[in-house]
C-alpha cells in the first residue's frame, strides 16, 4: 500500500473511473445525463459529498465502532447530501428543481457509501480526499461526456453548464434521435463507452 | 451491555451533530430558497400581471395568517401609491390543483389580472390557461366578488375550448381567492399601509 496521495488521485481518473471501472451508482448517471447541464451540475454535487464525507469519515475511523459504521457513515453522508440540497435551491434554483429527485438520492449512491466503507474507513486523511477528488472528478468528466454524446444525438443541443444557453448542433434539419435521452439510450451509450475504454486499455 | 451502551451512544451522537449542523445550513439558506422558489415558480406570473408596477413584488411580501394557513401577499404599487396586493389560491382542475395568482386594487376591490402558476392540466388544451392570455384575461376589471362562473354554468367567462373543467378550475380558484379577501381585506390593509 505504499501508494502516494498524487496516484491516490489519478487512480479516480481511469484506473478506477466511476462508473466505467467502478461499476457503481447507476441510477443517476442514466437518469440525469439528459443535457451536459445536468450531468456537470450532479457531478460537481457528487464530488462535494464525495470529499466531505470521505474526509470526516477519515477523521473519524478510530472512533467509530466497527458494528455501526455504516449506520455512521450513512449519517454522515445524508448530512452533507442535504447541505447540498439547500445550498443548491439557495443558489441554482432551476438546476435543482431539474436534478429534482436525484440530489437527495446522491445519499444512497453506492460511489459514495463505496468509498467510506473500501477506502476512507481504512486510510489517512490526505489519502482520504485525494481518493474522494479523484474518483469525485473522474465521476463528472465521465457524466459529462456521457451527457454531451446524448444531448447532442438525442436533442441536437449543447447546453453550456451554468448559464443554460442552448445551443443547436446541427442547424434546424435535424431531427432529433429522441432515443438518446431515454434511459435505455443511456445504457447503450455507457456500454459503447466501456467498450471503447476496454479497447483502448488493451493496448 | 456496556458496549451495546457505547455503540448506542456514538450514532446518537453522530446524529445530534448532524441534526444541529443542518440546523444551522437550514436557517442560513431559508431566506434565500424562499425567495429563490418565489422568483422560478410564481414569479413570472406575478411579474407578468402586476406589469408596470413600479416595485418588485417579489421584495415587497408580507405574510398573514388565515386559520392554520399563512398565506404569503405581494404588494403592487402603481401610480406611487401601495394599492395593489396579489395572492395566491386554489381550484380543482382536470388532472389536480390550479395554482393562480390574483391581484386585487384595494381601492375599488377589481382584479388588476390574474394568472396561472402551477397546474398539472393537458398539454395543449388545459395548458393554454397558462400559456395564453384568453382565459385569465377576461377577469381583468371585474369586481373580485362577482361570481365566476363558466358559460356552460350560466355564468359569463367563456371556458377554453376543450377545456372546461380547466376553466372551471380557475373560476374556482378565483371564487376562493375573493374569500380569502374578504375574510383578511382588514388585516392586508394594515399591512400594506404599516
Amino acid at each position: 500500500m505504499a501508494k502516494t496521495v498524487v496516484q491516490e488521485f489519478t487512480k479516480g481518473l481511469w484506473a478506477e473511473i466511476p462508473p466505467f471501472r467502478l461499476v457503481l451508482g447507476l441510477c443517476p448517471v442514466l437518469a440525469v445525463t439528459k443535457t451536459v447541464e445536468n450531468g456537470v451540475g450532479m457531478g460537481i454535487a457528487t464530488t462535494f459529498v464525495l470529499v466531505c464525507s470521505n474526509v470526516l469519515i477519515s477523521l473519524l475511523r478510530s472512533t467509530i465502532p466497527k458494528q455501526v459504521r455504516i449506520a455512521c457513515f450513512i449519517v454522515v453522508i445524508a448530512t452533507f447530501v442535504t447541505v447540498v440540497e439547500l445550498v443548491m435551491q439557495a443558489f441554482a434554483y432551476p438546476l435543482f428543481l431539474k436534478l429534482g429527485i436525484f440530489i437527495p438520492l446522491i445519499v444512497v449512491n453506492c460511489i459514495v457509501l463505496g468509498r467510506a466503507e473500501a477506502f476512507a474507513a481504512k486510510n489517512g486523511v490526505v489519502a482520504s480526499f485525494a481518493d474522494g477528488l479523484g474518483i469525485g472528478i473522474g465521476f463528472t468528466l465521465s457524466l459529462t461526456a456521457l451527457a454531451i454524446f446524448r444531448e447532442i444525438l438525442g436533442s441536437g443541443t449543447f447546453t453550456i453548464p451554468i448559464s443554460s444557453v442552448s445551443i443547436p448542433v446541427f442547424g434546424p434539419g435535424f431531427e432529433p434521435f429522441t432515443f438518446m435521452v431515454e434511459a435505455p439510450g443511456a445504457f447503450v451509450c455507457l456500454g459503447l463507452m466501456l467498450c471503447i475504454m476496454n479497447m483502448l486499455g488493451k493496448k | 451491555m456496556r458496549e451495546m451502551i457505547r455503540l448506542f451512544v456514538v450514532v446518537l451522537l453522530f446524529s445530534c451533530v448532524s441534526g444541529g449542523l443542518l440546523a444551522v445550513v437550514r436557517s442560513g439558506t431559508q431566506e434565500r430558497i424562499e425567495y429563490q422558489q418565489l422568483k422560478f415558480v410564481k414569479g413570472p406570473t406575478i411579474k407578468q400581471i402586476m406589469e408596470g408596477c413600479s416595485n418588485d413584488p417579489l421584495i415587497d411580501r408580507f405574510k398573514i395568517i388565515d386559520g392554520d394557513k399563512e398565506r404569503s401577499f405581494f404588494v403592487g404599487v402603481f401610480d406611487g401609491k401601495r394599492n395593489v396586493v396579489a395572492f395566491e389560491s386554489f381550484g380543482k382542475g382536470f388532472g389536480g390543483k390550479i395554482g393562480v395568482i390574483v391581484a386585487v386594487n384595494l381601492e375599488n376591490d377589481t382584479i388588476v389580472g390574474i394568472g396561472v402558476t402551477t397546474h398539472s392540466e393537458t398539454p395543449g388544451l388545459g395548458s393554454r390557461a397558462k400559456s395564453e392570455p384568453d382565459l385569465s384575461s377576461q377577469f381583468t376589471g371585474l369586481s373580485i366578488n362577482e361570481p365566476f362562473k363558466v358559460t356552460a354554468d350560466d355564468g359569463k367567462i367563456d371556458s377554453i375550448s376543450g377545456a372546461t373543467i380547466t376553466s372551471r378550475g380557475v373560476c374556482g380558484a378565483v371564487v376562493v381567492s375573493a374569500g380569502i379577501y374578504a375574510r383578511l381585506k382588514t388585516k392586508i390593509m394594515e399591512k400594506v399601509k404599516a
